[in-house]
């Protein structure tokens, strides 16, 4: 059962791209500032949570990820899907700056009629593969993506992002059954493990470790990595084995929620859903600049 | 303490059973779709018996994934997301009511083209207890935006009701009644949206959906020796809902039966009541239906009866109707 054949677009970011770690750093810091300044014009949003994935979006979409913005449905590109959906406003200045809509949409963010709302949707957004919201959902969507390009005979890889909290979901663990049970070696799950859910310690809430072992005995490859660690980061991504593998893979990307502004590192919680004051804006802005001068 | 005798029912977990059964026109047209068609493939939460001459024949449009009912239906919609029609088969009792958010979410609210067939609906397993019964469907189903309902009748409408939407680009919910009497002779054309006139009347209307469809027309043939001429209508489409002939059946007959194997709160007759409502149609209106209470547990044959879902009970309650 093959798809049908699309042309391949003009323009394909392909995997593996050559961006310096410098440059995957800075961007991470780019994404922190733009999450500040469009949570500020909407007047909330969740900053704890998106600082500490900054460095992973910056990673797959600067370097790991095969996409063709100009052409955002083209059936060979990779899948990204943001379980943990509140942190959207992380990932509408990366797409834009990308070219998948204009730059001017992010203006609009969180506001009545603009397609770049809190949670992504992705009949709403050029470039979202899925849209998320309910924990716990896109990790079964991911595996029936990884399924249909089996049975397409597509190379693409389907790659989710779930938070470390999300996985208190019975569902997930039903798709990750699924998933090695299926073999789908196109499957990589990346799950942002900053310790935290909203009301506190994610595993006072209900312990979630040992996280590998977990894993493993559901049947994936599992590793850890630095999730602030861009290099140790792209080397986990660069050796992902082949699409057409037979063992999922499970990046747990040991993170700080909050990572990046003294603040938000010092209060995880009370900056898991906010808006600062301008002072608060301010100094949080010249901290982060404060690193690239 | 009366016990009634013990009738015949399916067991479905038997391949033999599943191929024996009155009801084999989903695994049959399913079957025809995934021969005809390279994008339809076929989901099943531990439902394989029912789908054996598929799995069999297609191995690799049949994807199991084991009693995990919720999962199933986001992986169907990660996989209408890549271009492909899947078919999640479930039981009617752990269907739309435990996956409820999964079809919200992941399936009506991106309008993806996943089918949701559920089998064994209202009290088709009424025997096993009321963790079985699907009585709850049609309310949750229509309240879930982009969601199209449908409720075939028989096994040709069923056959029909698949193959007409296998097009339809968004979401639909088949609700499928187990062991009901044939009402169609040939597969009928059931256009988007409509009932289908089963029989024409003036002094009554009766609109059933599901098995219902059956004992109505029963129930009408057993009316007719009495001179009472009664309208039957297949609500084979619960959602979108054919407004224009509740309407008519309303103004034209001035007297509404509902019938539904389905709570009386939140189904067909909830819903023809709203429409009644909104347009100003003064007509009565009975919706029989199962009440909102703690149901009995028995084979179906016997709920049915209990609950006069059949030809003799649909006719009490119309000439009940009529005298009111």
């Amino acid at each position: 059962m093959s798809g049908a054949a699309v042309a391949r677009p003009e323009t394909v970011l392909e995997r593996g791209r050559p961006t310096s770690l410098e440059e995957l750093r800075r961007r991470a810091d780019w994404i922190r500032l733009e999450t500040i300044r469009l949570i500020d014009r909407a007047g909330l949003g969740h900053y704890s949570s998106t600082f500490s994935c900054a460095e992973i979006l910056s990673v797959l979409y600067y370097r790991v990820l095969r996409l063709a913005p100009g052409c955002p449905q083209w059936p060979d590109r990779d899948r990204f899907l943001l379980g943990k959906g509140h942190v959207a406003v992380g990932l509408w200045p990366v797409l834009a700056d990308l070219g998948y809509f204009p730059r001017g949409w992010l203006e609009g963010y969180g506001r009545l009629g603009s397609p770049l709302t809190d949670h992504p949707n992705m009949r709403a957004v050029p470039g979202v593969d899925f849209s998320s919201g309910s924990l716990g959902h896109n990790l079964s969507v991911g595996v029936g993506m990884a399924l249909a390009g089996r049975l397409q005979g597509r190379a693409y890889r389907t790659v989710v992002l779930t938070g470390d909290g999300e996985l208190q979901e019975g569902q997930v663990w039903e798709a990750a059954m699924a998933a090695s049970h299926h073999r789908l070696g196109n499957l990589v799950a990346v799950v942002d493990a900053n310790g935290f859910s909203g009301s506190g310690p994610t595993s006072e809430a209900m312990n979630i470790e040992p996280l590998l072992v977990r894993l493993e005995a559901f049947g994936w490859r599992a590793l850890e990595v630095d999730g602030h660690d861009v290099g140790a980061l792209a080397e986990a991504f660069d050796h992902l084995p082949p699409a057409d593998s037979e063992v999922p893979t499970c990046i747990v990307a040991r993170t700080r929620k909050g990572k990046g502004v003294t603040m938000t590192e010092a209060e995880p919680q009370r900056w898991h859903l906010g808006c600062m004051t301008p002072e608060q804006r301010d100094a949080a802005v010249a901290e982060i600049e404060a690193r690239w001068r | 303490m009366s016990v009634g005798p013990a009738p015949e029912m399916e067991n479905v977990f038997s391949e033999q059973d599943a191929r024996r059964a009155r009801q084999r026109a989903v695994g049959e047209e399913l079957l025809r779709l995934v021969e005809e068609r390279g994008d339809v493939v076929v989901l099943s939460a531990d439902m394989g018996a029912v789908m054996s001459d598929l799995r069999q024949r297609h191995p690799e449009r049949y994807i199991e994934l084991g009693i995990a009912e919720t999962n199933t239906v986001s992986v169907a919609a990660g996989m209408a997301a890549c271009g492909l029609i899947p078919y999640v088969v479930s039981m009617g009792p752990f269907g739309i009511i435990k996956c409820a958010e999964q079809l919200r979410s992941d399936v009506a609210y991106p309008r993806l083209p996943v089918r949701f067939v559920a089998r064994l609906s209202g009290l088709a397993m009424g025997f096993f207890g009321t963790t079985h019964h699907a009585v709850e469907d049609i309310a949750i189903a229509r309240s879930i935006t982009n969601l199209t309902v449908v409720a075939p009748c028989d096994e040709r409408s069923t056959q029909a009701l698949i193959r007409s939407t296998v097009e339809h680009p968004g979401p639909v919910f088949y609700r499928i009644s187990e062991g009901a009497d044939e009402v169609y002779p040939d597969p009928p054309e059931i256009p988007p949206g409509s009932f289908v006139t089963v029989r024409e009347g003036r002094d009554a209307t009766v609109i059933a959906t599901g098995l219902g469809v059956g004992a109505a027309v029963g129930a009408a043939r057993l009316l007719e020796a009495e001179g009472i001429e009664v309208r039957v209508l297949d609500a084979a489409y619960l959602k979108p809902l054919d407004e224009a002939a509740i309407v008519r059946a309303g103004s034209e007959t001035g007297a509404i039966l509902t019938v539904e194997e389905h709570n009386v709160i939140g189904g067909l007759g909830t819903a023809v009541a709203e429409v009644l409502a909104r347009h100003r149609v003064p007509a009565r209106l009975a919706i029989h239906g199962l009440p909102d209470a703690d149901l009995e547990v028995a084979a179906p044959a016997a709920l049915l009866e209990h609950y006069g879902l059949t030809s003799t009970g649909v006719a009490a309650r119309v000439r009940r109707l009529l005298a009111a």
